[in-house]
């Protein structure tokens, strides 16, 4: 009969109607907070979710997931005196991957020997080129950048504010613990196996 | 590839003496045809032995020999791998003739390599430029042809390390220093004459009442660039009687940023990002085309577990295209945005298993040569198996409910825009378009690659060819994606996920390879020329958007004004992709 495929189409409308509602009657009665809360943000981007499940940006936010990247920075290691150790050792080959090629960096050459030191002078990222691919972290020996999670660059004036210098760049390795904290304890294990294998070789030698 | 060769070899070798010759060149494959008798040839190879189907048309610049070469891959449209054509012309005066007559299919694609490298189409009915504009000067991909902002022929730039002295491109070229105009062409007192020859195209007859009638004229009407109904900056000019299409030309090119050429700029692994921006919606699917190109080239195989995640998140893209191609049809159909959402909330979950695998929602960025970029990340497993397995099915079969019986889609789109199974081969039309027209085609069955043979699937095929039919054709297609998905999560083994150490400088033996997968959309293809250095020195892709747009007019003659917004809905098009 001539209308009852719009009538079955109603019906799931309405069902989605009231499904989007339930829940919140539902949370309400357990005295949940399904709104402005990790628990609620998490249920409502999870399998069983039903209804609208629109996350209210910028009032909540979505968590990102570990591997989420957006736009590189430098990892440094703090000194007991809080002096500032690069990681990078200046090799270029982020700056070789890049696709865009929006890396620029300057090698820091021996003032006396003028042969080159292992960290950089300079070290400039063009974030509006930058087209957070990541292969300058995929891709680094020294686990020396890596991708951030901080999305929110908004600026209004991008011709001064958008080539990121090395000091804009830097963040400590604690700071990178924190945001990817898989990955930080599977390099580290990485590096301390290295170090190890090389110690003993080093003792064999002796 | 045997079996063809020697049927080439014998009949067509012997039929043509010196006019068809085996490629002898080290990595390249087919046989080059003496241009001439291009069109005599590839009649005989469609009429007695079946290549019915032209998949793509590449022109590629060989500089250093003078040389230009026009790359046909043709097909059977009942499976098989391809038959590669080649015909060879001087670089100064390049010209082949066109194979539009015996294959419509290849008007649009002539028409770019016209375009981008100023070779001519001897009878193109309507060989004009494609992606560029007008008052464009030059051929783009012409090998010593440069950009306005060109640094070098190829990356990395020597500029960037060890001595990176940072500047922006705009600085170096301030605005109109970076333009290169015809001789004798003033920018201030042009008029654009493309439009003008545009619409002489169309015709504008005013028809005299005969049998008591009233006159009608025929007038032109632009449906875009700024349109919503055309999925971003396209144009079609309709010429129309009344309300009723007689006359249809697409314009496209407003989003071009000539991609090839970039990726010729581009190392090859820098190139896996660019491919995500070609068809945004479905990078995966992207990746997964290049990556094959490319190890073909190189002869490595990823291990099976890599296999299998390709497989995974490249059928994850088809789901989520079509989802999103439904809910846009019915937007164009006028059920404004309710359908669509319904329809894109199980998208973002499929989005969030892409953001937590490759980093990225939509630019992901996830294959690489021999393997994926990593492995899956705790808990994603457990997801994905539960929405393949219950959430997905039943959503799909509530969007089912909701949309499939009812009488306004019904009534809008049985029987207008029809396409049939003749018309959609000669006219190159791929994916669900194709097989809307009853044309069972799909390249996972038909010319398999990856694991996809180990699958049991069927092949979706519906058979009247309208609007009605390329919905219904999506729903069936998300539902073989979902029993192909629930085979792979099932079978996945453990195992590496790269085969070999990762490389950021991949060596790739010199040679050709045409990669193709079934894209969401369609044949998605990528031929790549290798010279054995960095970077690619031809890099083509054949997009399914693109070339699916070459049977829009004859789908859209004869019908309402309002039905070409939803055959072109109904086709599916990313801009992305079309002007690449």
């Amino acid at each position: 009969m001539d209308g009852m495929g719009i009538l079955r189409g109603l019906g799931v409308t309405l069902k989605r109607f009231w499904e989007t509602y339930w829940d919140d009657i539902v949370w309400w009665l357990r005295r949940g907070r399904r709104y402005d809360s990790e628990e609620g943000i998490n249920h409502r981007m999870s399998i069983n979710t039903r209804g609208i499940f629109t996350i209210q940006y910028p009032e909540e936010k979505l968590p990102v997931p570990e591997e989420f990247r957006f736009i590189p920075f430098l990892l440094y290691e703090e000194g007991e005196n809080g002096e500032k150790q690069d990681r990078c050792t200046s090799c270029g080959i982020c700056a070789k991957v890049c696709p865009p090629q929006c890396i620029w960096i300057v090698r820091t050459n021996d003032p006396e020997t003028g042969r080159p030191i292992p960290e950089p002078q300079e070290f400039y990222i063009d974030v509006d080129i930058c087209m957070n691919c990541g292969f300058c972290a995929e891709y680094c020996p020294f686990d020396a950048i890596k991708m951030d999670h901080d999305y929110e660059l908004a600026v209004y004036d991008r011709v001064h504010n958008n080539i990121y210098n090395k000091e804009k760049l830097s963040k400590p390795v604690s700071y990178y613990s924190s945001i990817r904290p898989t990955n930080y304890t599977r390099e580290e294990q990485a590096r301390a196996e290295a170090e190890a294998a090389k110690a003993a070789r080093r003792a064999q030698r002796n | 590839m045997s079996e063809l060769t020697t049927i080439v070899e014998n009949t067509l070798e012997t039929r043509f003496p010196e006019v068809v010759v085996r490629d002898e060149r080290k990595g390249y494959e087919g046989f080059i045809i003496q241009a001439e008798k291009l069109v005599e040839v590839v009649t005989k190879l469609r009429d007695d032995f079946g290549y019915d189907y032209l998949s793509s048309v590449t022109g590629v610049d060989y500089l250093p020999e003078g040389k230009m070469e026009v790359v046909y891959h043709l097909y059977k449209s009942t499976g098989g791998s391809a038959l590669v054509l080649k015909a060879q012309t001087p670089r100064e005066v390049a010209s082949v003739p066109s194979l539009v007559p015996v294959y419509p299919g290849a008007e649009l694609q002539e028409r770019e390599a016209w375009d981008l490298y100023g070779i001519h189409f001897e009878g193109h009915p309507d060989l004009r430029r494609i992606l560029m504009w007008e008052g464009f000067h030059g051929h783009p991909m012409r090998k010593d042809w440069q950009e306005a902002y060109y640094e070098e022929d190829s990356k990395p730039y020597k500029s960037r390390w060890p001595d990176g002295e940072v500047w922006r491109s705009e600085d170096k070229n301030t605005f109109h220093k970076n333009v290169d105009y015809p001789a004798g062409f003033d920018p201030e007192t042009w008029v654009p004459d493309g439009d003008a020859s545009l619409y002489a195209g169309l015709g504008r007859v005013v028809k005299p009442g005969n049998g008591g009638g009233l006159g009608t004229e025929q007038v032109v009407v632009n449906m875009g660039p700024q349109h919503p109904s055309t999925h971003g900056v396209f144009r079609m000019v309709v010429t129309l009687d009344g309300e009723t299409i007689t006359a249809l030309k697409p314009v496209m090119g407003y989003l071009h940023r000539n991609h090839e050429k970039i990726g010729e700029r581009n190392t090859f692994l820098q190139n896996m990002p660019f491919t995500d921006r070609l068809d945004y919606l479905s990078s995966m699917s992207n990746n997964f085309g290049y990556a094959l190109a490319v190890e073909k080239l190189m002869g490595v195989k990823p291990p099976e577990r890599a296999e299998y995640l390709r497989v995974i998140m490249a059928e994850f893209t088809r789901i989520s295209n079509h989802i999103w191609a439904i809910g846009f049809l019915l937007n164009d159909l006028g059920a404004y945005f309710t359908p669509m959402l319904y329809a894109v909330e199980e998208r973002e979950l499929i989005l969030d298993i892409f953001e937590a695998v490759s980093g990225s929602r939509m630019m992901c960025n996830y294959f690489r040569f021999g393997g994926v970029a990593r492995d899956l990340p705790e808990g994603v497993y457990e997801k994905i198996r539960k929405l393949v397995y219950d959430r997905l099915p039943r959503k799909i079969d509530e969007l089912d409910l909701y949309l499939t019986n009812n009488e306004i889609l019904r009534s809008r789109g049985e029987g207008v825009g029809i396409l049939t199974p003749d018309q959609a081969i000669a006219y190159s039309a791929s994916g669900p378009l194709l097989r809307a027209s009853g044309v069972p085609y799909d390249i996972r069955r038909a010319d398999p690659y990856s694991i996809y043979e180990r699958f049991d699937f069927d092949v979706a095929v519906r058979y009247h060819g309208d609007i009605y039919d390329r919905y219904m054709i999506r729903l069936d297609e998300v539902r073989q994606s979902l029993r192909i998905l629930q085979q792979a999560v099932r079978d996945m083994p453990e195992g590496p996920i790269q085969e070999g150490k990762p490389q950021y400088q991949v060596r790739v033996p010199p040679g050709e390879a045409y990669g193709r997968v079934e894209g969401p959309k369609g044949e998605l293809g990528y031929y790549v020329i290798s010279n054995g250095k960095p970077n690619p020195w031809r890099y083509h892709v054949r997009a399914p958007s693109f070339v699916n747009l070459t049977p829009l007019e004859i789908m859209c003659v004869g019908n309402k004004v309002a039905d070409s917004v939803a055959i072109l809905g109904s086709i599916d098009i990313v801009l992305g992709e079309t002007d690449r």
